[in-house]
């Protein structure tokens, strides 16, 4: 293959994975924004959407256009419900302490992780995509299937973009992430407020695990990369912006997509990570982020 | 307020801890015999660990690329340079002491979870980095070191490491001048400082201490204590593997500091004691050691965020340190 053609696949490819980066990414940087905590168990909430993707689709053993949506809509459902009580039973409980919270979602992650490996397994297992129909372009035939997953995560960010801005639900968020203290005086019920972001931070991260499980399929160790990916992300776009956490996931699957094209995995994440690490020393507030309040 | 303890109780006890564990030299069982020696080099790195989470009050999530520079510092030096056990161990430390500064330089600008998330991306470029480099560190594989080699000679007389009783009292030896070194700072004005710096860092700083150069010295001493345990797990074992350097080694001597107690001396010691002996029990019954790590984080953090050598300070023994 040329050079054109080579590098059209590999902006295909980076842009799937950042459709996916961003769903999942957008998650990390709900729960940062409104609650100030890191919750270093979000990649087993993505893992946690693949493996019951999985699950739902071999439990109905229909067509796989039928499983695939069952998943879809029963994963998050499960894993929001999980992440919930996670948080009131656990964080809740710790008042949000940063450093304690990220201990707990450390032991979080390792509990998820086991709890997988046991009932789910060591193998990786793959789920058949919904439909099988290739887009064929002059160079090379491309999966539809993966050019589809670009368009439900982009419907899935305008939605929750909406949701944010337009709605009651989504103002109250966002009074409670500018001041929480003062939206408690205005009788926003906090906790409430805090227990829905983070299963809707979980819920998104699980509808980028069951987006993925057709191409990459499901596997209990799957929650690493994407957990350190969206760090890079929500950390290049600055901790708590919305925007800019949409504007890196494109950024990040883009040049992840290309560089990992064209010279070794491994080293392409040494570089993304060590400059992601310089970011955060120099420019804290990330490369898109307003100065600090 | 809490009284000193007269130095003679104080040093008395850890004396009396490490007397304690060179006498159980005599009666373990070989397999027991074994498990501490391995756990004694381990509570070092707790230790090391506890200096800049305990007392600096810096968590930091990339600790194990300190321990697995001494690991790969030591082991390299020896399979690509043919150093000797005594030039290994120094360039184990070495490597640690460089890397700490280097890293403290950069992640020390950042603070709080910033903090945690710099040093967990620092380690797993580390990580990467050994990956990347597998023609020298053996990647995934790792690097055996050979038995041979291990024999350290001092004159005439000559200490072979792989022998039990040598391994397990070259892990006391190294165990013993880490918990001493880690009380007499704690005991020390600059362990006042770096207390008052974990209390409230800008009413420290307003005293008129430079609190980035003594967070700095804090974190080159707690990297450079852990390079020294890597580097022994190195030359004891005889091991020098990737899974070393991997997130995973980096939450253990957390786990281990927050169970025994952060901020006590004793504390990383017993938690690892007791952390290893908890899990090694229960991979006898099941595989899903994970879990109970996973379980004993979250309720320690829950109902019990001083640990033991804490609480047993805060309600009875006033004057541990």
């Amino acid at each position: 293959m040329a050079f054109g053609p080579h590098l059209l696949l590999a902006v295909l490819e980076g842009l799937v994975s950042a459709a996916v980066l961003s769903l999942t990414a957008l998650g990390l940087s709900l729960v940062f924004g409104v609650m100030r905590i890191v919750n270093v168990a979000h990649g087993e909430f993505f893992m946690l959407g693949a493996v019951l993707a999985w699950v739902v689709s071999n439990m109905l053993g229909a067509h796989p256009a039928v499983g695939f949506v069952a998943a879809l809509v029963v994963a998050p459902l499960v894993v929001g419900a999980i992440a919930l009580l996670a948080e009131r039973l656990v964080l809740g409980r710790l008042n949000y302490n940063p450093e304690s919270t990220i201990v707990a979602t450390i032991g979080l992650l390792y509990i998820i992780q086991q709890l997988a490996l046991t009932f789910y397994g060591p193998e990786a297992r793959p789920v058949s995509p919904p439909f099988s129909y290739r887009v064929l372009l002059p160079w090379f035939g491309y999966s539809g299937y993966k050019l589809s997953i670009v368009a439900i995560a982009a419907l899935l960010l305008v939605a929750t973009w909406l949701v944010l801005t337009r709605t009651k639900i989504g103002l109250l968020m966002r009074a409670t992430q500018y001041d929480s203290e003062t939206a408690q005086a205005f009788a926003i019920p906090v906790d409430r407020v805090y227990a829905g972001v983070f299963a809707l931070g979980a819920m998104l991260a699980a509808v980028a695990g069951v987006l993925i499980v057709p191409i990459s399929q499901a596997h209990y160790l799957m929650g690493q990369d994407p957990l350190l990916l969206s760090f890079i992300v929500v950390i290049i776009g600055g901790l708590g912006s919305l925007r800019g956490t949409v504007v890196a996931a494109i950024l990040i699957g883009l040049s992840d997509g290309v560089i990992s094209m064209f010279f070794s995995p491994t080293l392409a994440k040494i570089v993304a990570t060590l400059a992601v690490a310089l970011v955060l020393v120099f420019r804290p507030q990330g490369l898109f982020g307003a100065a600090p309040r | 307020m809490r009284e000193d303890a007269s130095p003679a109780k104080v040093y008395g006890l850890h004396l009396a801890v490490v007397l304690a564990l060179f006498a159980m030299n005599f009666v373990l069982p070989a397999y027991h015999h074994g498990l501490v020696a391995r756990i004694m080099v381990l509570a070092v790195f707790a230790l090391g660990y506890n200096m800049l989470f305990g007392y600096a009050g810096l968590l930091s999530l990339g600790h194990a690329m300190f321990f697995s520079a001494g690991l790969y510092g030591a082991g390299l030096a020896m399979t690509h340079a043919g150093a000797g056990v005594a030039l290994a161990f120094v360039a184990g430390i070495t490597a640690g002491a460089v890397l700490s500064l280097a890293v403290g330089l950069l992640a020390l600008r950042t603070s709080g979870v910033a903090f945690m998330i710099v040093t967990m991306m620092f380690a797993q470029v580390f990580y990467l980095l050994i990956l990347y480099f597998a023609a020298w560190t053996g990647g995934d594989q790792g690097l055996v070191l050979q038995h041979g080699a291990r024999i350290a000679t001092l004159g005439s007389l000559s200490l072979d490491l792989t022998d039990p009783t040598v391994r397990y009292m070259t892990a006391l030896a190294l165990l013993a001048v880490a918990l001493f070194v880690t009380l007499v700072v704690v005991r020390s004005r600059w362990g006042r400082v770096l207390i008052a710096i974990r209390g409230n860092e800008e009413r420290t700083r307003m005293l008129g201490y430079d609190t980035f150069a003594n967070k700095l010295a804090a974190t080159v001493l707690s990297g450079t204590i852990a390079a020294a345990a890597g580097a022994a797990f190195a030359l004891l074992f005889g091991y020098v593997g990737a899974n070393f350097a991997t997130v995973q080694y980096s939450i253990l001597p957390l786990l281990w500091v927050l169970l025994g107690g952060a901020a006590t001396t004793l504390g990383p010691l017993i938690g690892t004691v007791v952390m290893y002996y908890i899990t090694d029990t229960a991979s006898s019954y099941t595989s899903a050691w994970l879990l109970i790590v996973g379980i004993a984080l979250i309720v320690l953090v829950l109902f019990f965020p001083k640990g033991i050598m804490g609480t047993l300070r805060k309600k009875w023994l006033g004057w541990l340190p």
